[in-house]
């Protein structure tokens, strides 16, 4: 089989892996979020914790509960990155630098995993698995929380209530998170994925030189770090790195485990709603664009437009040979178009457009499957534009799963929109505009332009990949993309809340005549449309003078 | 509690959460994992060692330099590809170059020019240049062409800078060759190419690479670094390219090594998971075993 073949094979039995824990995963995700029993697991954490868990929030509280965890989330990462000296497993290493830790803190509590610092130097193993990894669960448990209260809000009617913040984020680790970890893990170690605890040794290498074999708890972290979409690597060279991803099997597996949970979650969506079609109207808008993309992202990077590409004769720069270029290009993309960030190739060295798709993904708003949560609430934003946006058009009062989107929801629903973009284009202005922000960039002229923009794309919608060539690892660049990070996660929870809130107050308007059906191909056609026609109007400008002036010239 | 105001409550039990949370995900869960990793998977959970005569040498998924110490390759070893991971393979600074695909214009070194540390000036090679001269050097060493598109005969980058950028050209500079070198071409649209003067800015004029006739013989890995730094595998393509070097230093039929590099190569998972890599640690290992 020659390699576009095997790619093809690959891409589709993902596909068909994905389709196939649809039903059963997404299922089980709304019994978890549904269910009125506790496990006795559970019981004795809500008790240490101090919460009623049968007590339900209105979205105020929620969102406060939701803050208050993630602020003391932060506060206790980066204590131990700059307390790690004092405690136990660091390795011998230093203290992380304040700037540093503070960037890293902010970005693993939102889930982005942006790294400024280079993991097998910097972080000893006890700060690795017992803040960055813990963060690793609860982020992603947060960002399902959040996707699950939202769709309460369309589901539950007259209503105060959109569930129970520490219920929601328990049960999302506990019950859905660990399990498929625990076995993931254990999958990857038998794969080759270290698990140790040991110091760098030394070894004699054959030809008389000396290396030094690093360890670590690599496949708890590597496991729940694709299947949380979180993208941290426990090495600088992330999942390119052996002792991350050994093998093209090992590689397969980490690609579904990224893929997994997004792609489940819409089917829990229908469940909760009680419309199944709903759920596989939002599959199909979120399969549609993740497959065009998929398939571009190969494309552009086997047919090899560039200089260095087409004097090497393939864009194998940055790609280990493992993997090859397709397995890396459906890497790059599944890892964009979720919130995920783990990279098993390098962006900075792909083709021009190849490294433009990774960042078109993000630019979406990464929906497409997005984020575990985040890219199921940030469909349903765009879908609740999109009805808007029709009824405009036909002059029928918007309506989605029988609430009217009024005044109220769609100025949430546009403040929502609006946040990525304007961290991405505004941080990018002020990054051209002063020497500190220029100073990053790795390459000159056009790809250089690309470094920066891709970074401000990265953090402010949380997901942490990076053209790895651009040295962020300042006090400027920490502390810009750290304010991108937080306000990129924080601010759309809050309007996201906002809208579960006042969705869930409403009483239902009964279907009519005149009510937009949301589940025919017609509705998934127009979802697409808006989607990249909002994200083209956005971001072309910025596009063209990065990897379009590139690509082009 | 109940007494408290609702922000201070949220507040005490996102503490307490955080506290129960990690010694149930960041204690429990990774010793767990630990523990049965190491008894189950003892060999792949400590980093699949390979071992020579009873002593590590090194990992079976790590990829290692098989140079001496100048840097030269060891003529009696297959050679891993180029890496970006600090001088070559190093797992503390695990790393890839980064470079970009329209990185073609080095910058010359200025003779008797200082860095601020007080080191002469080095320049510094732009990503193609890096290709040709890897391309060119394999070439040699393996007695076959290490000809290129896109690269001068020198191994190095053929790209003009075209004054002015739009219309006409009045001038144009073969960049990547510093004078007082011969442009790899003499004439471009009608204007006389001159070399390349370190410490002059170009930077005005349109970069024109120029492709030339050449196919390459050298496969890509061979000339390009991998994303880990680490990466322990080459193409069969290339392991093919060494054989006869290696039959011919090690007194082997050259047959033996191809039949070696087959022993070696993994092929696709299930035939259709990655691509197909030869292991060169494991290769020279059984290499060195033949001869022993």
């Amino acid at each position: 089989m020659g390699a576009t073949a095997a790619g093809v094979v690959f891409i589709a039995s993902l596909i068909l892996a994905l389709g196939l824990t649809y039903r059963p995963l997404g299922d089980y995700m709304y019994r978890v979020y549904s269910s009125r029993r506790h496990t006795a697991l559970e019981r004795g954490i809500y008790r240490l914790i101090g919460v009623r868990p049968d007590s339900e929030q209105r979205w105020a509280v929620y969102a406060r509960a939701l803050l208050a965890f993630s602020v003391i989330s932060i506060l206790v990462v980066y204590g131990m990155q700059r307390l790690q000296d004092k405690l136990f497993l660091s390795l011998g290493m230093p203290p992380v630098t304040g700037h540093i830790a503070w960037n890293t803190a902010i970005s693993f509590v939102t889930n982005t995993n942006w790294q400024a610092y280079s993991g097998e130097s910097t972080m000893g193993h006890l700060v690795q698995m017992a803040a960055l990894a813990v963060q690793n669960f609860v982020s992603a448990a947060v960002g399902m929380a959040v996707a699950v209260a939202l769709v309460r809000g369309f589901a539950r009617s007259r209503t105060d209530e959109i569930g129970n913040f520490w219920v929601d984020l328990v049960r999302g680790t506990v019950r859905i998170l660990l399990p498929i970890a625990v076995v993931g893990a254990l999958v990857l170690v038998a794969g080759g994925i270290v698990q140790n605890f040991a110091s760098p040794h030394e070894v004699t290498t054959l030809t008389g030189g000396t290396q030094a074999i690093t360890g670590g708890p690599v496949a708890s972290q590597e496991v729940i770090k694709e299947l949380g979409n979180n993208g941290g690597g426990f090495y600088n060279t992330n999942s390119a790195h052996p002792f991350e991803n050994a093998t093209g099997w090992t590689n397969w597996v980490e690609i579904f485990l990224i893929l997994l949970i997004p792609f489940a979650l819409p089917r829990t969506f229908g469940r909760l709603v009680g419309q199944n079609r709903q759920g596989y109207a939002i599959l199909a808008v979120m399969g549609t664009l993740a497959l065009a993309s998929v398939v571009l992202t190969n494309v552009f990077e086997l047919s090899g437009h560039a200089t260095v590409v087409q004097a090497v004769g393939s864009a194998m720069e940055g790609k280990d040979v493992r993997f090859g270029v397709p397995d890396s290009a459906t890497f790059a993309a599944a890892t964009t178009l979720t919130s995920t960030g783990a990279v098993n190739s390098f962006h900075d060295s792909f083709t021009p457009f190849g490294g433009m798709m990774t960042m078109f993904n993000m630019m979406l708003g990464e929906v497409a499957p997005g984020g575990a949560g985040a890219g199921l609430y940030g469909m349903l934003v765009l879908a609740v534009i999109t009805v808007f946006v029709a009824g405009l058009m036909v002059g029928r009062t918007p309506e989605y799963l029988g609430k009217k989107i009024g005044s109220r929801e769609i100025k949430l629903a546009s403040m929502y929109f609006l946040t990525t973009p304007t961290l991405v284009l505004v941080g990018m202005a002020v990054a051209m505009g002063n020497q500190a922000g220029l100073a990053a960039m790795l390459n000159s002229g056009a790809h250089g332009f690309s470094e920066i923009l891709y970074a401000f794309t990265s953090a402010s919608n949380n997901n942490g990949s990076a053209f790895g060539g651009v040295t962020v690892n300042t006090p400027w660049y920490d502390v810009a993309l750290g304010l991108c990070m937080a306000f990129g996660r924080f601010l759309p929870i809050v309007f996201v809340l906002a809208l579960a809130g006042s969705l869930a107050r409403q009483a239902p308007v009964p279907e009519s005549a005149g009510t937009l059906p949301t589940h025919r191909p017609q509705f998934v056609g127009m979802v697409v449309g808006v989607t990249i026609i909002v994200v083209a109007l956005t971001f072309l400008p910025a596009l063209a003078l990065g990897p379009l002036a590139e690509g082009l010239s | 509690m109940e007494r408290l105001p609702s922000w201070l409550r949220q507040h005490i039990a996102a503490i307490r959460a955080i506290v129960v949370l990690t010694l149930l995900l960041g204690g429990v869960y990774p010793l767990v994992i630990t523990g049965v990793a190491q008894a189950v998977f003892h060999a792949e959970a400590n980093g699949s060692a390979v071992q020579k005569d009873g002593k590590d040498v090194g990992s079976a998924l790590v990829g290692q330099l098989f140079t001496d110490k100048s840097g030269n390759p060891v003529a009696g070893y297959f050679q891993s590809r180029p890496s970006a991971a600090g001088a070559g393979y190093d797992m503390l600074s695990t790393a890839a170059s980064n470079l970009g695909p329209e990185d073609v214009v080095d910058v010359l070194p200025v003779p008797g020019a200082k860095d601020d540390e007080g080191n002469p000036d080095t320049g510094r090679q732009s990503l193609l240049t890096q290709v040709c001269a890897r391309s060119k050097a394999i070439g040699e060493l393996e007695g076959v062409s290490g000809a290129r598109p896109y690269c001068t005969a020198d191994g190095i980058g053929a790209v003009l800078k075209v004054f002015p950028a739009v219309g006409t050209p009045t001038r144009a500079v073969s960049v990547n060759q510093a004078c007082p070198a011969t442009p790899f071409v003499a004439v471009y649209e009608g204007v006389k190419v001159e070399c390349g003067k370190p410490g002059e800015d170009y930077s005005a004029g349109r970069t024109v690479p120029v492709r030339g006739g050449a196919t390459a013989v050298v496969p890509p890995d061979a000339v390009t670094a991998s994303g880990s730094g680490l990466d322990p595998d080459i193409s069969v393509a290339y392991a093919d390219l060494q054989a006869p070097r290696i039959a011919r230093e090690r007194h082997l039929p050259l047959g033996t090594v191809r039949t070696l590099i087959r022993e070696h190569t993994t092929g696709r998972a299930l035939g259709f998971m990655g691509e197909p890599a030869v292991n060169v640690l494991e290769l020279n290992l059984a290499l060195d075993g033949k001869r022993g």
